[in-house]
């Protein structure tokens, strides 16, 4: 499986977006998201950007104001994931031109977009940043 | 930022937006949700809302649904829009279906006929969208309903679609790997694909498909290799790279596949050493990406056959990662490390020092991690250390899941490498004072068998000493406030067993003791129970040896309030000491001899005492009793029929829904209904034994204690039924007290939550592992076995510094003493406490098989196998069955001494035999063979299982 679930929540705690590719109910994903974001916000700079929660682990990026938080199987290369988050951040970049917060949340769609092309089944499918984009460029023009 | 408005979106929608972003706390957010929700019910539902407006309404209802709220009175449009004409509509709408709903949801079925549609579309990007849909929604019912056209678009000339289809057929394979067994092949042609994209997508599914089969594929190791090479070499487009390196996450996904193809296969792994140390070669280790692609390199070398220069590069690979003061880099490195030191315990020697860093270092993360590596490298002359290192860990965190973890742990390498008896009781008396309600049952009662079977050698002194080093510990203990339940039963058991045999503490003193524990726990009936008895005990050692013993005020007080206990067993326990104060000497010591908790019960299970009961029955019309087999013969034809139903027929209704439950367990059933009537000829003994407290089981075989054995052995079963408090009433009887209960508990499980089946392949697993183990243990003996002299220490050395760098600080030494024989793998061998509850003392003759064929034997198919079986392994027979069931109804009618065996026995009877109940004494089954079957269900709770013995023949060497 891998990849567990993408989240980005700001520095408030509060969710900015969140895909999960197993499913859980309401009530679970808010607890889940209660758990780990406060586990991660407190974490200072010098601490690694991996933490294990219950029988997955979680690693995380501070963009600016915006955590972005990646659910993972133990057994994930933490590292690899920790660029995988970064390629996301370039892409977004990419489309949005330097992108930040109320972009994401004013085109959420989109991001969900850019997500769906890049990660599917909680597999890795698609690192190319044309590949990702390609078809969201295409659908603004022709809508 | 400029974006904001530019794209046509309405004011309304960009308020909404402003405010969220704007809202300071959860409570100002939940408020301006609930109000967008109300405004959205009432938009939502008007007459002729424009499409694009209605796009809106879907996206508010995704962040109603992402902020926690409850969304499901718009999930209807979000299905309908994904009809839309319009991509960009119909996209967002598959978009809102996937984040609202599971595979399972009703309204999926409306969205596979769109989807159908999607997939035949001319535009590329709606066949696309549609298949990114399949990915989340189709579930096993409707696979067969696109899966002909995916097939078909694998084939489809732009990329893009061919790649999504791959990763449908993926995730079909994950929900139901049967529905694409036949399609496999495709996946072996689209690796091959002209575009990297596909390829890079292929690897997913093959990587799963390799997890579960690594021999099917290995003709694909060249392959995977020469991919990997070309990728390395820059072959692919650089739109692929990621900060100057070529595609890394195809290569890291390439690694994961080669280090299962090369597990344990030399010539497999053979063909990959060259490109893997080209990678370390060229390793790229000032950006994290490069790194981690070295560190999938370092597992891939350490699960492949090893090579000792891939080995040398990965060790210097992973020096590099614990030597920076990059914090992720040295997680890295520890886990580089646990891996590496598999192969090759001396790694972990020049690394002592960061790994001793790691381990002090204020990083939680980190923290764990150093812990899971000293975990891996745990062997009989560090386990101290490491274990206490833990245990004070484990003291100070709160995270209930790692605390159970970690504590789990500190009880498997405490079982498997103690030093000492002593050590480990004390060891085990920091886990329980500090994580007792988190560890297993099963561990209390090891303990408390470790303590009553000593050293299993003849060395009674050293057994006595243990014990009354167990006892003086306890006595100190049990002022703590706050003690774990489980630890108090063990003191409650240890004090009553032992508490009095080195005639340092006055009886009084102890039953003082005990009666402070009774009080202080009123709410813990088991914790009550375990008090009671031990009190019974240490009053019957006093009679025996011939002592007055005065009846403390407190104690007359708990008896006098447990007389009259909602609880019956209880009530029973303080009836049975009130009787035993009245028995003469001889009497009580054959009820309760001493130390006796070893002693075997033995047990006719022939029953042929109740022969002229059971002809009496039948002369007076009782109907003869059809035997086991018959029975449940017939029920299992049944049960079998009704599992090939559900096998062929996943897609239909079930209608067997209602026979399923597991077969009736071998009904014990019939005689308990007797009426009071038919059973006055034989329940004259029971009035006698009403009274008598339940005796210690001596070895020989009089009546009065085989009704005691037959006690036991029924609270084993009972607890199948019963509410776990009964699971207390075995330690009323004293003798092979914890064995019982253990085996009670173990029995509950077995029936209760597991099917046989499942249970049959958790054993299963646990012999692979095993087997497994031995494999490596001998492996890993051969590899470095040489190296294991120069670090061995005396285990007697407490925490003293060991190996050779005495100059380092004490835990380095941990480090420095993993080459030794003992592999580390070996850790990993005993399987974890919780899921295995069969874990109970076992006496180590017995083939291992046994709980399983008996287990089947209770549920039916094979009882007769079954039979011969349980009596090989637990020798012990139950003459007296009779005397004690004719009681059962004579106790309750009477209502004097509530026998909570018998009630609760009762209670349980009805389950199988349901309304006829009352009419089966006169023409109930044969009350002789359904005992029989009875007592064979009990001995299912008494088999042990052949684990422990392992533990404890490690122990003691």
């Amino acid at each position: 499986m891998g990849i567990r679930f993408v989240l980005l929540v700001n520095k408030q705690g509060q969710t900015r977006l969140a895909q999960y590719y197993e499913y859980l109910t309401l009530d679970e994903r808010r607890a889940l998201e209660g758990e780990i974001v406060r586990k991660c916000l407190a974490r200072t700079e010098h601490q690694c950007s991996f933490v294990e929660h219950r029988n997955y682990k979680v690693v995380y990026r501070r963009y600016a104001s915006l955590f972005f938080l990646v659910g993972v199987d133990n057994d994930e290369n933490e590292l690899a994931i920790l660029e995988f988050i970064h390629l996301l951040v370039e892409t977004m970049d990419r489309h949005f031109g330097n992108v930040c917060e109320l972009d994401i949340m004013f085109h959420l769609e989109k991001a969900h977009f850019m997500l769906e092309e890049m990660v599917m089944n909680g597999c890795i499918v698609e690192t190319n940043k044309q590949n990702i984009l390609t078809p969201i460029q295409l659908m603004d023009k022709t809508s | 930022m400029g974006s904001q408005g530019g794209w046509g979106q309405s004011k309304e929608f960009l308020d909404l937006v402003k405010s969220i972003g704007e809202a300071r706390s959860k409570a100002e957010e939940d408020r301006i949700v609930l109000s967008e929700i109300e405004t959205l019910k009432r938009r939502i539902a008007e007459p002729d809302v424009p499409r694009r407006r209605m796009k809106e309404y879907i996206i508010r209802l995704v962040y109603v649904e992402m902020l926690g709220h409850d969304a499901s009175f718009g999930y209807i449009h979000a299905v309908k829009m994904t009809h839309d004409d319009s991509l960009s509509l119909k996209r967002t709408g598959y978009l809102a279906v996937t984040l609202f709903l599971n595979e399972d949801h009703d309204l999926i079925i409306l969205i596979v006929n769109t989807i159908q549609k999607d997939l035949r579309s001319d535009n590329y990007l709606v066949v696309c969208a549609a298949l990114t849909a399949v990915c989340r929604l189709i579930n096993e019912e409707t696979i067969p309903a696109v899966l002909p056209q995916i097939v078909e678009l694998l084939g489809h000339p732009k990329e893009a679609i061919r790649k999504k289809a791959v990763m449908a057929l993926h995730r079909f394979y994950q929900r139901a790997p049967g529905s694409v067994s036949h399609l496999i092949s495709n996946f072996r042609k689209r690796l091959c694909d002209n575009d990297p994209g596909v390829m890079g997508a292929t690897l997913c599914p093959l990587f799963d498909l390799i997890t579960a089969d690594p021999s099917s594929y290995k003709d694909l190791v060249m392959s995977f290799v020469s991919i990997l090479k070309q990728v390395a070499e820059k072959r692919l487009p650089k739109s692929y790279d990621y900060h100057q390196m070529p595609a890394p996450f195809i290569q890291i996904k390439l690694l994961k596949i080669l280090a299962l193809l090369g597990s344990g296969d030399k010539q497999a792994s053979e063909q990959m050493y060259t490109i893997l140390s080209d990678i370390f070669r060229k390793g790229e280790s000032t950006s994290n990406i490069g790194n981690a692609i070295l560190y999938q390199c370092i597992c891939c070398v350490s699960s492949i056959y090893p090579n000792t220069k891939s080995l040398e590069a990965a060790a210097d690979a992973t020096s590099k990662f614990l030597k920076s003061d990059n914090h992720n880099l040295r997680y890295m490195g520890i886990d580089a490390l646990g891996r590496l030191i598999k192969i090759n315990p001396e790694i972990a020697e020049e690394h002592q020092l960061a790994v001793i860093d790691c381990l002090e270092d204020p990083d939680d993360t980190l923290k764990r991690k150093t812990f899971e590596l000293l975990y891996k490298m745990t062997k009989s002359t560090n386990v101290e250390v490491i274990v206490d290192r833990m245990i004070d860990y484990m003291i100070n965190i709160n995270d209930h899941h790692y605390k159970t973890e970690i504590a789990s742990r500190c009880v498997e390498l405490a079982e498997q490498y103690a030093p000492s008896n002593h050590w480990f009781i004390q060891t085990m008396n920091k886990v329980f004072e500090h994580a007792g309600d988190l560890v297993n049952v099963r561990v209390a009662h090891n303990l408390m068998r470790l303590i009553a079977e000593g050293f299993g050698e003849d060395d009674e002194g050293a057994d006595s000493q243990l014990r009354s080093s167990a006892v003086e510990s306890y006595l100190r203990i049990l002022g703590e406030p706050k003690l774990p339940s489980v630890f108090l039963q063990v003191i409650c058991w240890v004090l009553g067993e032992y508490g009095t045999m080195d005639g340092k503490c006055s009886a009084s003193y102890i039953i003082g003791k005990l009666c402070d524990v009774a009080e202080a726990h009123a709410n813990d009936d088991t914790v009550k129970a375990y008090a009671t008895t031990a009190i019974m005990k240490i009053f019957a050692y006093e009679i025996a040896a011939g002592r007055k013993v005065e009846m403390l005020p407190e104690c007359q007080a708990l008896i006098d309030e447990l007389s009259a206990s909602h609880s019956t067993d209880l009530q029973q326990r303080a009836y049975e000491l009130q009787a035993l104060m009245g028995l003469d000497v001889h009497a009580v010591e054959s009820v309760m001899p001493l130390d006796a908790s070893c002693e075997d019960i033995e047990v006719d299970r022939s029953l042929p005492f109740l022969s002229s009961f059971v002809q009496q029955s039948l002369e007076k019309g009782a109907r003869p009793y059809i035997s086991e087999s018959e029975q449940s013969g017939m029920s299992h034809v049944n049960i079998f029929r009704s599992q090939d139903l559900h096998e062929v027929s996943g897609h239909t209704l079930r209608f067997e829904a209602y026979q399923l439950p597991k077969p009736a367990p071998p009904a014990s059933a019939p005689i308990a209904f007797a009426p009071p009537t038919d059973l006055v000829p034989v329940s004259d003994p029971t009035y006698a034994r009403d009274i008598q407290p339940p005796p210690k089981v001596p070895s020989s075989l009089d009546a009065l204690s085989a009704d005691v054995g037959v006690r036991l052995r029924l609270e084993g079963v009972q607890k199948k039924w019963g509410k776990p408090t009964y699971s207390s009433s075995a330690a009323s009887s004293s003798s092979s007290t914890s064995q019982k209960t253990v085996n009670g508990a173990t029995h509950l499980d077995g029936v209760g939550s597991m099917s046989a089946q499942a249970r049959d392949n958790l054993y299963d697993s646990r012999r692979q592992q095993v087997e497994v183990s031995a494999e490596k243990q001998k492996l890993a003996a051969s590899l470095f076995g040489a190296s294991s002299s120069k670090n061995e220490k005396k285990p007697s050395s407490h925490k003293t510094i060991k190996g050779s760098a005495g100059n380092v600080e004490k835990p380095t030494t941990m480090v420095k003493a993993v080459t030794s024989s003992e592999p580390t793998e070996k850790t990993s061998v005993p399987p974890p406490p919780d899921l295995l509850d069969l874990g109970e003392p076992a006496p180590e003759t017995k083939p291992s098989v046994d709980p399983f064929q008996q287990l089947e034997g209770l549920l039916g198919p094979a009882p007769v196998q079954s039979t011969p079986d349980s009596s090989v392994v637990a020798g012990p027979r139950e003459p007296d069955l009779m005397a004690l069931y004719s009681d059962i109804p004579m106790t309750n009618l009477s209502g004097t001494s509530t026998n909570p065996t018998a009630t609760n026995f009762y209670a349980v009877s009805k389950n199988p035999q349901g309304a006829t109940n009352v009419s089966t004494l006169k023409k109930g089954p044969n009350p002789q063979d359904s005992l029989e079957k009875d007592a064979l269900a009990r001995q299912v709770g008494v088999t042990p299982s052949g684990k422990n013995p392992n533990l404890f023949r490690d122990l003691f060497g």
